[in-house]
């Protein structure tokens, strides 16, 4: 119960920030609109619907990078890691409530980025939608924990899309293999890699946050 | 006294198989690509005894074994390409599992270095590190499963080498090659560890003298 | 409450400090002086538990128990002084949370401001209000580090006037205007 009040109190912390900033949403947005539109002249006319479908994976692992180098800039820039390390809760709440808000920010970005989809491409099946849930939770739970891991170095979030892009590609697999084939196989990858990494995550963002 | 012992097993195991260069260059691909499982295993075994028993040395150890794993992931990749061309007559296959996995691999511990170079060298520097190699290997059967499953929506036919039926004195030269990459690692990867060992004996004796 | 023996930090292979031994218990107070670059910082976050030492043994209060103020406030720029504490003041579970924040906030002078975000506010109000932060949970070990930074008059007394009430605490400070706290201290780290 303690767990999930610091939690509850941590994503309130950076859905309430977003909310003041207005920069990460409209940027996500934005972005992936774009993304999407520049995808339409990309692919030549008569082409499968895969590879539309192929694009969107693309547009969306590209979508949620933007979100997740920003995650920890609000942190970052004040040295706040300090004070959140201090209190007495387990730390993998502060990477726990981040996920949490960097998957509203995502959610929110594909609310708007799916029905686009639909309206200049082809329609979606229920198992993309799903797949793109399950997505969402992997990406930020990977995304939020190099996000931090970037934010500590000198480089800052320079390296954020060199740590995180080889750790998506089973993601982008397994999200067009759901959307391109029949049958659960890669719902079930799907998850598999969500239950590694979102363990691993948790179970790791002790070392990152803080050096003792 | 290690390395006339290598180079002799070196030149010695692959003209004793009489296949053609094909084959041959077998037997360096895949030795070196066991071995560069085996560096990035070694590095994430030393990584989470750093971040489990906090062992002083684990860091530099890990550090040093995914450095030679890059080494080797990176012959892998040319050998690799090699064999492509040699059999298939192209320099990239999308369909060999293992020259995917090991560009994936390579994208990923070049991360590895960035991440290394951007972090002063410290205590945080080492548990990032240690938790990255440790994603690394976690990477490494999740991505080889996502690239064989990924053969069936972007090859409609699956690939399958033939290397199975190997004779007995292939398995031998395959056996001694693969011990003599091992050997090769540990030798080099001694070499560098006590070469950085070395290097930071002596930045601390010139701190002492400043 | 601190109990550092043969303390040591480097950074790669330099050298910050050596051998420091400290002995604080309730109701003491370390003063910690010395040029700039000298290693003051450091010291003080090893003590919070922030950064690792580099050799020796250390004995700390619980994390939770300790109060750490840096450089800069370590508050959100973003949001309010009153979210900025209700934040912290949830996750160091601060019981009467409210009675708590508003009475730190009409203390040192910025509950008028309550709602309005840190980022317009100057460095000294910023100052204030980092201090409200690292006592809204009454540490048991209160680290400060050049507190006195950018106060004006009456921040600096109302600082004083904290400083002086250690019946339940113990105080690290550093800083630069040592006879400003010299009569409190009960132990003294010089850095060269
Ligand atoms: N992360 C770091 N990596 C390498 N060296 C560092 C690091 N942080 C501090 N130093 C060095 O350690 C020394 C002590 O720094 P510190 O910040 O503790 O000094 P200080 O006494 O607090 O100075 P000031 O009075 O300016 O606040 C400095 O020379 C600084 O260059
Ligand atoms: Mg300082």
């Amino acid at each position: 119960m303690r767990y999930l009040s610091d939690v509850a109190a941590l994503t309130r912390k950076d859905l309430l920030l977003e909310l003041r900033a207005k920069e990460t949403i409209p940027a996500m947005l934005l972005f992936v609109l774009s993304a999407l539109t520049i995808f339409h002249f990309a692919i030549p006319r008569g082409s499968s619907d895969v590879a539309a479908l192929g694009l969107l994976w693309v547009a969306i692992v590209f979508t949620s990078l933007l979100g997740l180098t920003r995650a920890f800039v609000p942190e970052r820039e004040q040295g706040l890691m300090d004070a959140l390390v201090l209190a007495p809760c387990d730390r993998s709440t502060i990477w726990l409530g981040k996920t949490i808000a960097v998957i509203a920010f995502l959610g929110i970005a594909e609310v708007v980025a799916l029905p686009a989809f639909t309206l200049f491409f082809s329609g979606l099946t229920l198992k993309t939608v799903a797949a793109v849930a399950l997505a969402d939770i992997g990406i930020a739970a990977v995304g939020t924990l190099t996000g931090a891991m970037a934010v500590a170095g000198r480089a800052r979030e320079l390296i954020q899309p060199l740590l995180f892009l080889p750790l998506s590609i089973p993601v982008i697999v397994g999200g067009i293999g759901a959307s391109a084939t029949a049958g659960p196989k890669f719902l079930l990858f799907l998850a598999l890699y969500d239950t590694v990494f979102v363990l691993l995550s948790w179970a790791a963002f002790d070392f990152v946050a803080a050096e003792a | 006294m290690f390395a006339i012992a290598i180079v002799s097993v070196f030149f010695w195991a692959p003209s004793d198989a009489d296949q053609g260069l094909s084959q041959r260059i077998f037997y360096f691909h895949v030795p070196i690509a066991l071995t560069g499982y085996a560096c990035f295993g070694w590095g994430a075994w030393k990584a989470l005894r750093h971040l489990w028993k906090d062992d002083p040395n684990a860091d530099l150890e890990s550090y040093v074994a995914i450095h030679q794993g890059v080494i080797f992931g990176s012959l892998t990749l040319i050998t690799g390409s090699i064999w492509a061309k040699i059999s298939w007559g192209v320099w990239w296959v999308w369909s060999d599992d293992q020259l995917v996995l090991f560009l994936v691999l390579f994208l990923f511990y070049c991360a590895y270095f960035m991440l290394r170079y951007s972090v002063d060298p410290g205590p945080q520097r080492a548990n990032l590190s240690a938790v990255y190699a440790l994603f690394g290997v976690v990477l490494i059967p999740v991505s080889f499963l996502a690239i064989r499953l990924s053969h069936s929506f972007i090859h409609p036919v699956v690939f399958t080498r033939s290397g199975a039926q190997m004779t007995g004195t292939m398995l031998t030269t395959f056996c001694i090659c693969l011990a003599a990459m091992l050997v090769l690692f540990v030798t080099l990867y001694q070499l560098e560890l006590a070469g950085k060992r070395l290097d930071t004996r002596i930045r601390e004796l010139k701190e002492l003298l400043t | 409450m601190v109990r550092a023996r043969n303390l040591s930090k480097r950074f790669d292979t330099r050298r910050i400090f050596d051998k420091v031994d400290i002995d604080l218990d309730v109701g003491g107070f370390l003063l910690v002086t010395g040029p700039n670059g000298s290693g003051k910082t450091t010291l003080l976050r090893v003590l919070a538990g922030l950064a690792a030492p580099t050799g020796g043994e250390l004995e700390l209060p619980v994390r939770g128990e300790i109060g750490y103020l840096g450089h800069e406030p370590l508050v959100y720029k973003q949001l309010t002084p009153h979210e900025n504490l209700t934040l912290f003041a949830r996750l160091y579970r601060v019981p009467d949370r409210e009675q708590r924040i508003r009475s730190l906030l009409e203390r040192f002078a910025l509950w008028d401001v309550r709602d309005k975000e840190v980022a317009t506010f100057s460095r000294g109000m910023q100052q204030r209000l980092g201090l409200g932060r690292v006592l809204l949970h009454e540490p048991k070990l209160l680290i400060l580090d050049e507190p006195f930074n950018a106060l004006d008059t009456a921040g600096a007394a109302l600082l004083d006037e904290e400083l002086a009430t250690r019946s339940a605490r113990a105080v690290v400070v550093a800083t630069h205007d040592p006879e400003r706290v010299e009569g409190l201290a009960t132990e003294r780290l010089g850095f060269a």
